[in-house]
């Protein structure tokens, strides 16, 4: 019996498994192994360089911006993310209607990120766009730019709309999270005189701090991409001049375009090293938090 | 999903030691295979040469090309196909269009099992300065000297127009043939430029006092794709080159120590920068998309773009019924007919293909004066086969690139530099980029572009080619 047991959980488990190992374990190992070599991605040899490709990426002032920009967008992207979403979910609580709103605010999440990306290029068009025309038609026509093809403000619309098109599916997920929290406690905190503000300062937000760093996770892999909006939208792409440049496409095109795979594969392992290190210190935070709260 | 994170342990210190310990065990297992491509040479297939099959194809052996189904589609690489099978009837002939030839091909040639001939072409391609730093192309020397399909008494060399053998030639060997001609150039509207009393400037003096004259009328002077650089490079790059001529190009080409820093290209930048600077140049140009940019020239927003002689087939359906768009030469400091003109559509026979004499024959079969006229009717395009053209009745841009390349007999340049360091185009483009911005100045443009020069002929592990 016991026997029969160990069998069927063993073939249950071993496509899984295989499928696991040969779509995602191997490669994750092909890559480590490949950051080490030349590897073009046409010869079918590869000659080991050992760290060499590791100490070229300081040297690489391209890769260096894209690091920053990666940086600037961490530090930037989660946080306007989840400010928003929380906001709006918080807002949402008290408003008649508010599965309409919720509806609304998710539409972005149902579009592919290159297509959002088409269609804010058009929206940033210098001479056409909705954001200059709207600008002018308001009188702010000395506000109106080539939005991303300045060097100052390029990487921040390439946040905007990263943060547009992430907020709808946070205020959903904040908006789950607020609803668990009992409906007694807002009562109370009415009846104690507390105002709209502190109540979401001194009873929401402790409340739903868990789903806040599960957010901020996400939001900080997200962060650390960028790949396709910068792809799409931006000038070069990734400038001017390297100002919108993030590390995927530095990977990317050193892969496809310049044939040095070896090298792209230090990028990706450095990058996964990045992002990995995020999450644990993300999470480790949270695992503090819980500790003071208890 | 909220409350995962808090019911789970985290992993405690030991279990990331495990996890490690496996992890170290394992990845030379599973990192095997990449790389593992057959290493034993392949087995040519080959027949005897004679007059009537020079390259000496084996009759009964199977051929597989693959081709780049783009803008031209791929009926023209289909019809040389049936008219391999007319002369090989035994040979089985297998044809694949794709879009996507990199991805396809890529993995073929890692394993060694590369088709016959790969038309290397489109966004996605292969680099083909790695290609042929793997060792993975063949030499086409034997096809350029055997005799023309249909131009009697000529060798396949003979019948390319100048410049064609030079594209696909890296470190002494041709190792890729062009289908297509490309020129670069201004464009305008003939039209346009004839109900505004315009001429099209020959010298860049003349280039200024023009486009003081269309700023007035309240059309911008020129547009540009901004936000591919490289197009703006083009012209700057052609007026250094008209200026300082070949020994220029080659010093560029070449790496040379100071290369960038010769007058003519600190020139062709400050040109550059002027024209920014007095603002003739649509404002707005720096964002737009190759798209945008040429719809607002085909609305006569600006007078000048500049691209390459695809232009007007890219513009069909855009450019409004009468626009008759012409390309003129870039305008140098003195008046000159030379034009930048390079083969683009390249055609390769793997090193390791299995039916080599097959792919060079199916080349020949293309290459021939033929097929090309055939290209050319069908597609308004410049195939790299000289004469092809003639008799045929062209449309206003593919007359005035034919007869801008007549105009120019071996006049014609092209750097090499974009297709064998491709680092060095992107620190290139980045560069113009700023300058036409009027955030660079010339100077620092050519500082910036020597040090990125520089550094690529330092370092040992990009594989050099000189001209």
């Amino acid at each position: 019996m016991r026997h029969g047991r160990w069998r069927f959980l063993l073939g249950a488990l071993a496509p899984a498994l295989v499928l696991h190992v040969v779509f995602v374990l191997s490669p994750y190992a092909q890559a480590f192994y490949l950051s080490l070599t030349d590897w073009t991605g046409v010869a079918g040899e590869a000659h080991f360089v050992g760290a060499g490709n590791y100490a070229r990426l300081g040297g690489d002032s391209l890769f260096l911006d894209a690091v920053r920009n990666n940086a600037v967008m961490l530090a930037v992207v989660p946080f306007a993310t989840i400010a928003l979403g929380l906001g709006l979910a918080a807002l949402l609580r008290t408003r008649r209607g508010s599965a309409g709103y919720q509806i609304v605010y998710f539409f972005p999440q149902l579009l592919s990120l290159v297509v959002i990306g088409v269609l804010w290029s058009f929206v940033y068009n210098p001479n056409t766009g909705l954001l200059n025309s709207g600008l002018r038609a308001a009188g702010l026509g000395p506000l109106a730019r080539s939005w991303l093809a300045e060097p100052d403000f390029a990487l921040a619309a390439v946040m905007a709309v990263l943060v547009w098109s992430s907020v709808g599916f946070y205020v959903v997920l904040f908006r789950a999270a607020i609803e668990g929290i009992p409906r007694e406690l807002y009562e109370a905190a009415l009846i104690d005189g507390a105002g709209g503000w502190t109540t979401f300062r001194r009873l929401t937000l402790p409340l739903v701090r868990e789903t806040v760093q599960v957010a901020f996770v996400y939001l900080g892999i997200a962060a650390l991409d960028g790949f396709a909006v910068v792809q799409v939208m931006t000038v070069g792409p990734g400038g001017p001049d390297g100002a919108t440049e993030v590390i995927g496409l530095s990977l990317y095109r050193n892969a496809f375009s310049y044939g040095r795979f070896g090298y792209a594969s230090a990028m990706g392992v450095a990058l996964f090293f990045a992002t990995l290190t995020l999450a644990v210190l993300a999470l480790r935070s949270g695992r503090r938090e819980r500790l003071e709260l208890a | 999903m909220n409350l995962e994170p808090q019911l789970r342990p985290y992993p405690t210190r030991r279990a990331l030691l495990k996890t490690a310990a496996t992890a170290s065990l394992t990845v030379p297992l599973l990192a095997a295979c990449v790389t593992s491509g057959a290493k034993e040479k392949t087995t040519q297939q080959t027949g005897e040469k004679t007059a009537g099959n020079p390259l000496g194809v084996k009759a009964d052996a199977p051929l597989e090309v693959v081709v780049f189904k783009g803008g031209y589609g791929d009926d023209y690489a289909i019809k040389a196909e049936a008219q391999y099978t007319q002369r090989y009837p035994e040979a089985k002939v297998d044809h694949k269009g794709l879009q996507k030839v990199g991805e396809a091909m890529q993995p073929r040639f890692v394993a060694g099992d590369p088709p016959d001939v790969v038309d290397n072409t489109g966004a996605g391609r292969l680099d083909i300065a790695t290609l042929v730093g793997a060792g993975q192309v063949g030499d086409l020397a034997d096809l350029l000297d055997a005799p023309a399909l249909d131009v009697p008494g000529k060798k396949v060399r003979d019948t390319l127009l100048p410049g064609v053998v030079d594209d696909g030639t890296f470190g002494g060997a041709t190792v890729a043939l062009n289908f297509t001609y490309t020129v670069w150039g201004l464009w305008y509207s003939k039209p346009f430029f004839a109900e505004k009393g315009w001429t099209y400037p020959a010298t860049w003096t003349e280039m200024l006092s023009l486009c003081a004259a269309i700023k007035k009328t309240g059309v911008a002077p020129w547009t540009y794709q901004g936000k591919y650089p490289e197009y703006i490079n083009d012209p700057l790059l052609s007026m250094a080159a008209k200026t300082g001529g070949k020994d220029l190009i080659k010093a560029v080409d070449n790496l040379q120590p100071g290369a960038w820093k010769q007058d003519a290209l600190v020139q062709a930048a400050t040109a550059f920068a002027e024209l920014a600077g007095k603002g003739y140049i649509m404002s707005g140009s720096e964002a737009l998309s190759h798209t945008e940019a040429q719809a607002a020239w085909c609305q006569k927003k600006a007078a000048f773009i500049p691209c390459g002689s695809w232009l007007e087939s890219e513009q069909k359906g855009v450019a409004p019924a009468g626009f008759d768009m012409v390309m003129g030469v870039v305008p140098a400091f003195a008046a000159s007919d030379a034009v930048q003109a390079a083969s683009s559509e390249s055609f390769l026979v793997p090193s390791r293909a299995k039916n080599a004499a097959g792919g060079k024959e199916y080349l020949r079969i293309l290459f021939s004066k033929a097929s090309a006229t055939a290209f050319a009717q069908a597609n308004s395009t410049l195939p790299a086969v000289a004469g092809a053209t003639d008799g045929l009745t062209l449309s206003s841009g593919l007359g005035s690139v034919r007869d801008a390349v007549t105009a120019a007999g071996d006049n014609t340049f092209t750097y090499r530099f974009r297709t064998w360091y491709a680092p060095l185009a992107k620190a290139v483009d980045d560069a113009t980029g700023e300058l036409v911005n009027k955030r660079i100045s010339p100077a620092d443009w050519s500082t910036r572009i020597q040090k990125a020069a520089d550094a690529l002929a330092k370092d040992a592990t990009v594989t050099k080619y000189t001209r």
